[in-house]
């Protein structure tokens, strides 16, 4: 028998199967490795270099994500040249852009003329529409990070409203890639990529068009993958905040595919829907409808009282008015016709339960099985 | 689906037919892209359309309208005489070759490409394609079901995988993709007129026994009953005096609207259930606030077969109620006590009576769902179905000869026009033209053609024009593109005010009962 591989990470021996990553071994085994631009099904990037070890041997710091686990490797996670090393890269990350959260600075002329000129590129005087919900902040409360002392550059690209689903705000991109991952590895929609060099890189369309004008299908996976306020949904930014809202895990009601997906609430509305990870068989991915189609939830249009037809009109009436008056209506017709007079049309639209019902309705209180639904229409 | 959608990823050969897969099942398609990008994965698209995912597929057919079984059938006559089938499988598991063997004789590459307009050669190079995967999965969805040969056309595509052995396994299957969210589950759940849940048939004395008992009442009907595209002509007749609509909006949907509009009419007493005032509910005598799928509790079962909790987030809009609480209250009303009180109770009654989700319990799928059959509490689930055998033994191949579509075009009625749907809306649009977002996207009905026949009738982009068939006349927008086959136009059918379905044809496959929507011919001319 072959003798089991194994790799020692912060002193504990663990074995590994070939192809695996440091980081692979240590999620398996509950070790924490920070990561940043690491994203789940696609190929490890190692970009943001924010998942770095000690590799005893190794001349330098090795991303976790890309480095395959070896034979007698020893790895050390939180080693203080890997907590300076980190340290370094996520101050660089802050002072790169608009990322204007209670971590930035603490220097208070700075902090006032830096949020000062944000408010203005943002017209908006909160905070960052991701605070609170954003990986960089959390990694910069973990190491203790801010941006002070640090010169802010400004950043050469204006924001893309011009879509109605998502704002790119690329003061805010700490060019992670998780979104051009996304895009073209995991929904292979390929409108995305990185484009110009060095100091002005942009995550671009080919031709740097606005979304709209792309073969971006607005499926909104960018958006739940950035892990930063770069890419925000239009209707939720500075407008729904993670703290104000009770997610609810369901089944998306419009196609076949069943995708699960989370309805975030607040005040008894939903505001935002995201793909929910780790369940089958999306794993978070949506498209445009799951994700943002869900104004008709709330919509004025919804009916809200029982009409009855009244002299050539719908008015509104009671429940009991109504109800009465269908049992009664349809009593008569199977009496006078016979129950094969009557038809039920059930829905693809509604549940299991739901369609149980309507079809024992039809079956064993009418007695006819006409029961169809139009969903092969 | 006989395999799931996870399973997609699995195959080496993909044949996608009658799917817009990107646009109406846009995450099964990073299934069907993913394993053509990194899984190495052959795909075969064979659509009228030359729609997105064609610009994936390693080879793209592109058949005349209606023609599906003939080039199955090419796919299959080249593969046995070519000798690629898995002569295991034939063997073991299935019956009928012989008859099929006869049957796909005739329809060589060549008399193939007579009928169905694709090259010979594109026949030959697809037969060895998928006939030489190890494994290939077969998608498939309304281009193949609306037609008046839509049961041929599925059973065709059951021919060619049970020829290759692509039943039973990991990465294979026929794999119709469910339009509707609950489509599946409206099926399983007895919505059909001949079957109780779990497709138990209402013409067995055992099982209708078995129903009288569990439901404590006597009597059950014993014939199965009309088809909603029978209930329509019914009505027309006279014969059919009522109808309860629930969740449906079939004044949009069905097809040659303007008659069924006359039967909806011709009704004594109609009810909708709706969350919307559709173009149905507007002709209803009582129409009944319902709940959406943000207000419920219960469950959807998805196209893998896959059963999966829908939950409450929010409260109903004013008096809107569940529509399980609103068939029971008239239940009620009637004389017959349903005694349930909860979404649950519901559906552990399903349970009880139906075999195939008699293992499957709220709590067993409150973190991930549950495929069925699952017929006891400790039962996996079944992921992949016909591993051992077919549900009713051995697989039957069946000997299918092509038949024309119902409707060909003539002088009067020169192009042929084929309905569908698009990204940002939904079926009726009941739910999606409420999203201004969705609605930026794709504001307006349209009529999808080639820059070529553009050219035939002299006709630029974005200009209105009116289009007739022998059943009624909308008006829409040119739109201009490479999608479209010379020959035949595309609209969608979503749209209530320029509905395409006043055109469309109701001609009905025999057996299924579904229209062929996806076949009928009409002019075009400029609007006034
Ligand atoms: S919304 Fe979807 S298609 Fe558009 S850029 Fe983002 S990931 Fe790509
Ligand atoms: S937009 Fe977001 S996901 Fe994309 S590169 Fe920038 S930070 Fe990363
Ligand atoms: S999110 Fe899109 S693909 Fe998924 S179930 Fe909903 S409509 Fe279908």
């Amino acid at each position: 028998m072959e003798s089991q591989r194994s790799i020692t990470i912060n002193g504990n021996r663990l074995s590994f199967s070939p192809g695996e990553t440091i980081l692979d071994v240590a999620k398996r085994n509950s070790i924490d490795i920070p990561t940043l631009c690491h994203l789940k099904r696609a190929l490890p990037s190692g970009v943001c270099r924010v998942c770095v070890v000690e590799v005893t041997g190794a001349r330098n710091l090795l991303p976790a994500c890309a480095t395959p686990a070896a034979d007698f490797m020893e790895v050390q996670t939180e080693s203080a040249k890997v907590v300076e090393a980190r340290r370094l890269i996520i101050k660089l990350m802050l002072s790169s852009g608009n990322h204007n959260c209670a971590i930035t600075g603490s220097d208070t002329t700075d902090w006032t003329r830096f949020q000062l000129s944000v408010h203005k590129d943002d017209n908006n005087d909160d905070l960052c529409p991701v605070w609170g919900d954003c990986r960089l902040q959390d990694l910069a409360y973990r190491y203790q990070v801010s941006a002070d002392g640090l010169e802010r550059l400004p950043c050469p690209y204006p924001m893309e409203t011009v879509n109605p689903f998502i704002v790119r705000d690329f003061s805010r991109c700490v060019q992670c890639g998780r979104c051009v991952q996304a895009c073209n590895e995991i929904q292979v929609n390929n409108a995305i990529d990185f484009g110009y060099q060095s100091s002005r890189t942009k995550i671009i369309t080919p031709g740097d068009r606005p979304l709209k004008d792309s073969d971006c299908v607005f499926c909104g996976e960018c958006v739940q993958v950035c892990p930063v306020g770069a890419l925000v949904e239009k209707n939720a930014r500075y407008n729904v905040r993670q703290w104000d809202v009770k997610k609810v895990k369901t089944t998306c009601s419009y196609c076949g595919v069943g995708c699960q997906l989370y309805l975030h609430v607040r005040d008894g509305h939903v505001v935002k829907v995201t793909g929910a990870e780790g369940s089958l068989p999306n794993d978070g991915n949506l498209c445009v409808k799951g994700r943002f189609g869900f104004d008709f939830i709330n919509s004025s249009e919804r009916l809200t009282r029982p009409l009855i037809r009244k002299d050539g009109e719908l008015k509104e009436a009671g429940w009991d008015e109504a109800l009465n008056l269908v049992a009664q209506r349809l009593g008569t017709i199977k009496d006078q016709h016979g129950p094969d007079s009557i038809g039920v049309l059930t829905s693809a639209r509604i549940t299991n339960e739901e369609n149980y019902l309507a079809q024992k309705f039809a079956r064993a209180v009418v007695k006819t099985n006409n029961v169809d639904h139009c969903a092969r229409l | 689906m006989t395999n799931t959608i996870a399973c997609i990823e699995k195959a080496d050969v993909i044949l996608i037919t009658g799917s817009n897969t990107t646009e109406n099942h846009p995450v099964l398609s990073a299934f069907v892209k993913r394993a053509v990008h990194f899984n190495n994965s052959r795909l075969i698209v064979v659509d009228p359309r030359r729609i997105k995912i064609a610009g994936f597929a390693h080879q793209y057919l592109r058949p005349n309208l209606g023609t599906d079984v003939a080039w199955i059938n090419g796919l299959m006559h080249v593969i046995i005489r070519d000798n690629l089938y898995n002569h295991d499988f034939v063997d073991t598991r299935t019956v009928g070759f012989d008859e099929l063997k006869q049957t796909v004789e005739k329809y060589t590459p060549s008399h193939v490409e007579k009928i169905t307009g694709i090259a010979a050669t594109q026949i030959e190079d697809a037969a060895r394609m998928y006939a030489g995967a190890r494994v290939g999965s077969i998608l498939y969805c309304m281009g193949i079901t609306q037609h008046v040969s839509g049961t041929d056309n599925v059973k065709s595509l059951a021919n060619l995988a049970m020829l290759c052995g692509f039943l039973g396994v990991e990465g294979g299957g026929v794999n119709p993709l469910r339009g509707q969210n609950n489509v599946q589950g409206a099926c399983d759940m007895g919505g059909l007129p001949d079957v109780y849940t779990g497709y138990q048939k209402v013409i067995s004395p055992e099982l209708r026994a078995k129903m009288e008992t569990a439901w404590a009442v006597t009597g059950l009907p014993d014939q199965p009953g009309l088809k909603v595209t029978h209930m329509v002509p019914a009505a027309h007749d006279g014969k059919l005096k009522a109808m309860y609509v629930i969740g449906e909006n079939p004044l949009v949907s069905d097809p040659d609207l303007n008659h069924a509009e006359k039967s909806f009419e011709n009704l004594d007493f109609l009810v909708v259930q709706d969350i919307f005032m559709t173009e149905t509910a507007q002709k209803a005598d009582v129409v009944l606030p319902s709940c959406c799928f943000a207000e419920k509790d219960g469950t959807f079962s998805n196209t893998e077969r896959r059963v999966q909790r829908v939950r409450k987030a929010v409260d109903p809009p004013g008096e809107a109620r569940d529509d399980w609480r609103i068939i029971a209250d008239i239940s009620l009303r009637m004389g017959y006590n349903m005694g349930i009180a909860s979404a649950e109770d519901i559906f552990e009654e399903i349970r009880k009576v139906t075999p195939s989700y008699a293992g499957i319990s709220y709590s067993r799928i409150d973190k991930v769902g549950l495929h069925w059959p699952c017929p006891t509490d400790n039962h996996p689930g079944t992921p992949i179905l016909h591993k051992e055998q077919f549900s009713s033994g051995k697989g039957v191949f069946h000997g299918i000869d092509w038949i024309p579509p119902a409707e060909q075009a003539d002088d009067t009625y020169p192009l042929y026009l084929t309905t569908g749907r698009v990204l940002y809306h939904y079926h009726t649009g009941t739910m999606t033209m409420k999203s201004e977002g969705l609605n930026e996207r794709v504001p307006e009905c349209f009529v999808e053609i080639s820059p070529q026949d553009a050219d035939r009738f002299d006709l630029e982009e974005g200009v209105s024009v009116d289009i007739a068939s022998r059943r009624g006349t909308i008006t829409a927008r040119i739109a201009i593109s490479d999608k479209a086959v010379v020959g035949t136009i595309f609209i969608p059918f979503h749209f209530a005010r320029a509905a395409a379905n006043k055109l469309t044809n109701a001609e009905l496959d025999p057996i299924s009962g579904i229209p062929e929507f996806k076949v009928c011919a009409v002019s075009l001319s400029r609007a006034a």
